[in-house]
């Protein structure tokens, strides 16, 4: 069974105990600028969205990687940084679309989301049920479903704020 | 399927493993013109620090991973293409058929129009052969002119300084990596640079490379009469593309091999990806060479599926790149240096070296660059390639570029749809 982060970002409270878990499970220290999974703030809406790797199928880090640093963890399907291999070269960070790998430059390494081995402590600490880790088969219908339910040409931005069950993933289920 | 690959740089190997994932009875031979195992030239710098052995730049970390991709690698030069016969010439080998064929030959440094430029002491840094030499050259203590600013001269900074040299930089333009940052930045660079006690000089030319004096190998002698001694002199002005090779096989080149959306060249059954090939730039809707590693993997990739006979368009490349000076890190996306009848938003702090210009055409963003951003980064070239319609979020960049994340979430559903929420 497959298994995806699930964001839902109309849960989320903007109280960052996500980023202070990741930190602290991954780099050992409470500090959100050192957390794979962040949260944004939209003051003007009063919103907040968490955001972090989509694990996605491109996997446009993975590819530029010039000493094959980044490689597919195949219990969880995310892809994983070799510290031990990276170089720090940071040609991934610009390659990722979504702004999802960081240099961290205390290591002098590249650090993303590697979904905790399979168990992630971001949804682990998330108090609202903003961040689930899923059954990615109920994420995909749910996915389909949104999709179904909105006019296909229009742009994003003009489709009424329908399916409240929200995703940033896409992974083959 | 026979398909000969020219080039074991990153598109050469990304190309031969995607062909043997597409067909796995595919005889793939893949032809280095090097000595060494494939390898990475991003990797070189972290060569000269001593951070990675030879090993560690090598694309493939496992020696049986060719082999065990129905894989030859071959060391030798391809000297001609016959299109016609589907063969290519070897140096040592003979001629060598195929049925499919790609060229990811890549480029080579340019060779300044110096005398004295063939001197022991005058290396470009581009081979691990070079890096050899570099290593062996650059001596606590040393004294190390480097010609050239651009991209390959800032990314070596780091290097020679930590091998504790004596470093001069000398750049014929009027700033640092004239073609990646504006005045703004290229500055910043530049006082960056000095801070950390390199010698810059803007707008210099070098005359000539001649005899060293007191004990220095060689010495570098400036248009205003200066001379510089040096024990190591290193050119990065710039790098061509390798095509001579082409010369009479009817394959079209202008600044590299014109290949069209399925990446093939002018003649049937030859492919071009990476540094060599000049693709469709989606940013501008031309073609360019853009000679960075995720274009050449997007290159091989797609080349290798048609290649292979399983028709796919490329989508385009935009421009881009990062570059690590001395620790303070800069990047650069599409036209950064913006568009005509486009307009702008910038931030700067010139006393933290931090720096962020956004460049737009309507409400999207079509260029961008940064200096002491490491965060999120990526996300430039998602807005950019996605041609996200920024909406009311131009005004708010406007007011605050950095909030580019917060942007591309509430104008798009990069993937997930946020769209919805915000």
């Amino acid at each position: 069974m497959a298994m995806a982060l699930q964001l839902e970002a109309e849960k989320c409270t903007g109280c960052l105990q996500c980023e202070m878990a990741c930190s602290y499970e991954n780099e050992g220290v409470f500090n959100p600028a050192k957390s794979r999974i962040k949260v944004f703030t939209f003051h003007e809406e009063g919103k907040f969205a968490p955001y972090t790797c989509t694990q996605c199928e491109e996997a446009w880090c993975m590819h530029a990687c010039p000493v094959e640093a980044i490689v597919v963890d195949m219990a969880t399907g995310a892809k994983n940084v070799l510290e031990d291999v990276c170089v720090g070269c940071k040609v991934c960070t610009i390659a990722c679309p979504f702004g999802t790998v960081n240099y961290e430059p205390d290591s002098g390494k590249v650090i993303k989301c590697d979904l905790c081995g399979g168990d992630p402590w971001c949804a682990k600490a998330c108090p609202t049920g903003a961040i689930t880790y899923v059954d990615d088969s109920d994420t995909t219908y749910e996915r389909m479903r949104a999709w179904a339910q909105q006019a296909p040409s229009a742009p994003a931005r003009f489709n009424p704020p329908q399916p409240k069950s929200v995703q940033i993933f896409d992974r083959e289920s | 399927m026979r398909h000969v690959i020219v080039g074991a740089g990153p598109a050469g190997v990304v190309a031969a493993d995607q062909l043997h994932k597409l067909d796995r009875d595919a005889e793939i031979t893949l032809i280095s013109g090097e000595a060494e195992p494939p390898y990475s030239r991003m990797a070189i710098p972290y060569y000269l620090v001593e951070q990675i052995g030879e090993e560690g730049t090598h694309l493939r970390k496992n020696p049986e991973h060719f082999s065990g991709h129905s894989t030859r690698v071959v060391h030798d030069h391809v000297e001609s293409i016959d299109p016609g016969a589907r063969s290519v010439a070897l140096r040592d080998a003979g001629s060598m058929g195929y049925d499919q064929l790609l060229i990811a030959t890549g480029g080579r440094p340019v060779k300044p129009p110096i005398p004295g430029v063939d001197r022991p002491e005058v290396h470009p840094c581009w081979t691990l052969a070079d890096a050899r030499e570099i290593i062996r050259l650059a001596q606590p203590g040393a004294k190390v002119v480097l010609i050239g600013a651009g991209f390959i001269g800032c990314i070596i900074l780091e290097a020679l300084a930590s091998r504790k040299t004596e470093l001069t930089v000398v750049e014929a333009e009027n700033r640092m990596v004239p073609r990646m940052m504006d005045d703004t930045a290229g500055g910043m660079l530049r006082r960056w640079c000095e801070s950390k006690g390199v010698s810059v000089r803007l707008q210099a030319r070098v005359e000539a490379i001649e005899d060293g004096r007191a004990g220095h190998g060689a010495a570098v002698r400036l248009g205003d009469g200066q001379v510089l001694d040096a024990d190591l002199v290193i050119t990065a002005v710039g790098v061509q593309p390798n095509v001579e090779f082409l010369q009479g096989s009817g394959i079209d080149t202008d600044t590299g091999i014109l290949v069209n959306r399925q990446l093939q060249t002018s003649v049937e059954g030859v492919f071009a990806a990476g540094d060599v090939a000049q693709g469709v730039d989606f940013s501008t809707g031309e073609y360019a060479v853009h000679a960075v590693q995720p274009t050449a993997a997007d290159h091989a990739r797609v080349a290798a599926s048609n290649m292979a006979g399983r028709s796919q368009a490329f989508q385009g490349s935009v421009n881009m790149n990062v570059l690590d000076t001395l620790g303070l890190i800069s990047s650069s996306f599409g036209l950064w240096m913006g568009k005509d009848g486009g307009d702008s938003a910038w931030v700067e702090d010139r006393d933290r070296f931090r720096y962020l210009n956004l460049q737009f055409e309507d409400d999207r963003i079509v260029g961008a660059s940064a200096l002491g951003l490491t965060d999120h980064v990526g996300v430039l070239r998602g807005l950019i390639q996605t041609r996200v319609k920024l909406g009311r979020w131009k005004e708010r960049l406007k007011q605050d570029p950095t909030r580019l994340m917060e942007a591309y979430l509430a104008s798009t559903r990069p993937i997930g749809y946020n769209a919805h929420v915000l």
